[in-house]
């Protein structure tokens, strides 16, 4: 009878030890835990129901069920096709164009010139301005009217009238991009600075003992051993710029002729200017799920080529 | 126990539950509805006020008012929060959930959707019956709905005509050539010719509702109508293409400005400002802002007048009028009635006129208020006499961002007038039910 109990009592105490720290780990991730409810579980479960009511005021205390009747709405607009096409349009641009300045740059930065340490402070500045206060100033200076770049070109003599440089859907959409890019440039090369830092420079010096020119080495060394970084950026700029809001919002709100309505925009405007709250979270829905598969895809894609890089 | 991933999962879904059992869909429960009653103690608390910042009175005419009606009535404490027109709408929407303010600035195009959507109270019982025939109708026009009242008027408002004295003279143009679009056309097209102004005319022609506005003032001289009298939308006919064409022609010819399709009011007062634009649409305190020596050109040098004519005859003004109302979410209904009684009255609007028109009938024969702002006053009695009205629909927004697209799409080029007009009539009447 006495043994058991002289074997118990080590139990009980590994027992107490353990759900002391357990109440202690949860005590460390409560914090965590009610921010990511507070600010992705809840917002979300709250999005998907509001999705399945026809929802016309916020005010409303008891809409109607309609089930899946918002997303089929939703899925038979050619506007919202349309606004899908726009926002694929200005993800992969802006990727292109990110990418490529950023890669320029980062490659420029990386090389050992005398004022170094002031262009890679000069080169965050675009990115610390707040994205409202870059879009004021890219349409300030796209103005018809009073905008700089007429002026510039003006006094070049390179136009003798001046441009509406938004007045065009297609040309307004690629200058949104642009202004996009002049932020989010500088963020990218400095990821990818970060990259090309990380490269051991013997490899460098093997290749020019090999005789290998600038344009071989960084086909064989650069940039393989940059795909890491390059894919980081993809991941991150893609999520960023196919939920791309503000700098429409204050640059264009979606005109002209609807020429920069994306998928943000047009659900915000669905759902606050509109009150159709119901098909406005049903296309949230769409830009969460579309969202979600190109992580999974990048994701999976990364996986694959570190895989190889093994 | 560990700390698996199970249980953080179980705990989440809990809290998920929690959270799903105390809510309805929309988290709302029924607003009141009903007329707000009185209360004939003295008043007291916060009353937090929304407003536009555009036309109508500056942030510091509503310093002045604030300081005056919380002199009056010490115990009241208000906190006014300015927007953009552009971003008024859609912050009363996004805030009526939580009651963020108490009263609202509403535009006349606003109480069918904010009244159905029970985000605004019913206030016919508070309204004295002296104000139907004291206040100018198009001013009422803001507040009414189904003829109760859902606020009180705060200005009647519409867009004039403004033009540069200095650059009609300089191609022998007077105020009489500029009575009618015709005459404004020709006065371009001399001033193009003789260099005095590359594009003479800028318009708020942006995809927003500014290019309505400027669309009705248009449609009005052309002798068209946005609803048949069955209330369905009819502006795609002659009168409506008439407008339209009028308007994409003036782009092609060089005498609008080709910056029009991405202006909005403010771009045009910046355009008359710099002296380079001789003629403009925009409201009545665009002449205040003109005669601004620090930031115009043109101080002095201005003009104004009601809309020019069209093949109509008249000079109809876009009615423009914004109302005042208490939101259903107010926790100091009574405080914030009376603070838009004290902005509506006389007393505060008449001093006031260089930002924004009283609205009182009796002002507009006093000459003492006249005095103040005598051009624009002439101008506002003729404009608001013929004034065109929106469709009031519940699904106003919805329509009238069709037909923004569209005119642009006209404007672009992308579409032939009719087919543009054609498509939004079609998508509009459409959309009017829901």
């Amino acid at each position: 009878m006495t043994a058991p109990k002289t074997e118990r009592a080590p139990r009980r105490r590994r027992s107490a030890t353990s759900q002391v720290q357990t109440r202690f780990a949860w005590l460390l991730l409560a914090p965590a835990i009610l921010t990511v409810f507070g600010v992705i579980v809840y917002p979300l479960y709250r999005t998907v129901l509001v999705s399945l009511f026809d929802v016309r005021s916020a005010l409303d205390p008891a809409p109607a069920f309609v089930g899946a009747a918002n997303y089929a709405e939703m899925l038979a607009s050619p506007s919202v096709w349309a606004s899908l096409g726009r926002t694929l349009y200005f993800t992969a641009a802006s990727l292109v164009v990110e990418v490529a300045l950023g890669l320029a740059l980062a490659l420029l930065l990386n090389a050992p010139l005398r004022w170094r340490w002031l262009f890679r402070t000069a080169i965050v500045i675009p990115w610390a301005i707040p994205t409202i206060v870059n879009a004021a100033m890219w349409k300030g200076i796209f103005n018809a009217q009073y905008g700089a770049l007429n002026a510039l070109l003006t006094q070049m003599g390179v136009i003798h009238d001046y441009v509406p440089w938004l007045s065009d859907p297609w040309r307004a959409m690629n200058l949104v991009i642009l202004s996009d890019a002049w932020k989010t440039t500088p963020l990218v090369a400095f990821f990818l600075l970060a990259g090309l830092t990380s490269i051991p420079t013997e490899l460098y010096e093997a290749a020019a003992v090999d005789g290998l020119g600038w344009w071989k080495r960084f086909r064989a060394i650069t940039l393989p051993l940059l795909v890491p970084a390059i894919s980081i950026v993809v991941v991150l700029r893609t999520v960023e710029a196919f939920k791309v809001f503000d700098i429409i919002y204050a640059m264009t709100r979606g005109g002209p002729a609807n020429g920069t309505a994306v998928i943000s925009y047009y659900t915000y405007v669905t759902a606050f200017s509109d009150q159709n709250f119901g098909i406005g979270s049903a296309m949230a829905m769409l830009i969460v799920l579309i969202i979600g598969i190109l992580c999974l895809t990048y994701l999976r894609l990364i996986r694959k080529s570190e895989m190889s890089l093994l | 126990m560990n700390l698996s991933r199970r249980t953080l999962l179980l705990t989440g879904g809990a809290l998920a539950a929690v959270a799903a059992s105390g809510c309805a869909v929309t988290g709302a429960t029924a607003p009141s509805t009903g007329a707000t009653t009185g209360s004939g103690g003295a008043l007291s608390g916060d009353v937090n006020i929304l407003l536009m910042k555009q036309a109508g009175w500056t942030e510091e005419d509503w310093a002045g008012v604030i300081s005056k009606f919380t002199g009056a009535n010490p115990g009241v404490k208000v906190n006014p929060t300015f927007v953009s027109y552009e971003a008024l709408h859609d912050k009363i929407v996004t805030a009526a959930a939580a009651g963020t303010y108490d009263v609202i600035h509403m535009d006349v195009i606003w109480p069918p959707e904010f009244a159905e959507k029970k985000m605004i109270v019913d206030v016919t019982d508070r309204v004295p019956a002296s104000w139907k025939t004291d206040m100018q109708g198009g001013a009422l026009q803001a507040a009414l709905y189904k003829d109760h009242f859902y606020g009180a008027p705060s200005f009647p408002s519409t867009k004039l005509f403004y033009y540069n004295l200095d650059l009609m003279a300089k191609v022998g143009v007077t105020e009489a050539d500029i009575a009618t679009w015709d005459g404004v056309m020709k006065a371009a097209k001399a001033m193009i010719d003789k260099g005095v102004s590359k594009h003479p005319i800028a318009w708020s022609w942006s995809q927003a509702e500014a290019v309505i506005c400027d669309f009705a003032q248009l449609l009005g001289a052309f002798g068209g109508t946005f609803t048949d009298a069955s209330g369905k939308l009819n502006f795609n006919d002659a009168a409506g293409q008439q407008t339209l064409q009028f308007m994409v022609d003036s782009l092609k010819d060089g005498t609008s400005a080709p910056g029009s399709p991405t202006f909005l009011e403010d771009d045009v007062i910046k355009a008359l400002q710099s002296g380079d634009t001789a003629f403009g649409l925009n409201w009545e305190s665009t002449f205040r802002d003109l005669n601004d020596e620090k930031a115009s050109k043109v101080a002095g040098k201005c003009g104004v007048s009601p809309t020019p004519a069209g093949p109509s005859g008249k000079r109809p003004g876009v009615n423009g009028a914004m109302a005042f109302a208490v939101t259903t979410g107010s926790k100091n209904p009574d405080a914030a009635w009376k603070l838009i009684e004290f902005a509506s009255s006389k007393e505060v609007q008449d001093p006031l006129a260089t930002s924004a028109m009283p609205n009182w009938v009796s002002s507009f024969s006093n000459p003492d208020v006249v005095k103040i702002n005598p051009e624009v006053f002439a101008a506002c009695k003729v404009a608001y006499a013929d004034s065109i009205l929106r469709p009031q629909v519940v699904n106003y927004n919805k329509v009238s961002s069709i037909l923004q697209v569209e005119i642009q799409n006209a404007l672009l080029g992308s579409k032939p007038v009719k087919t543009a007009l054609d498509d939004a009539v079609s998508q509009g009447n459409a959309s009017l039910g829901g």
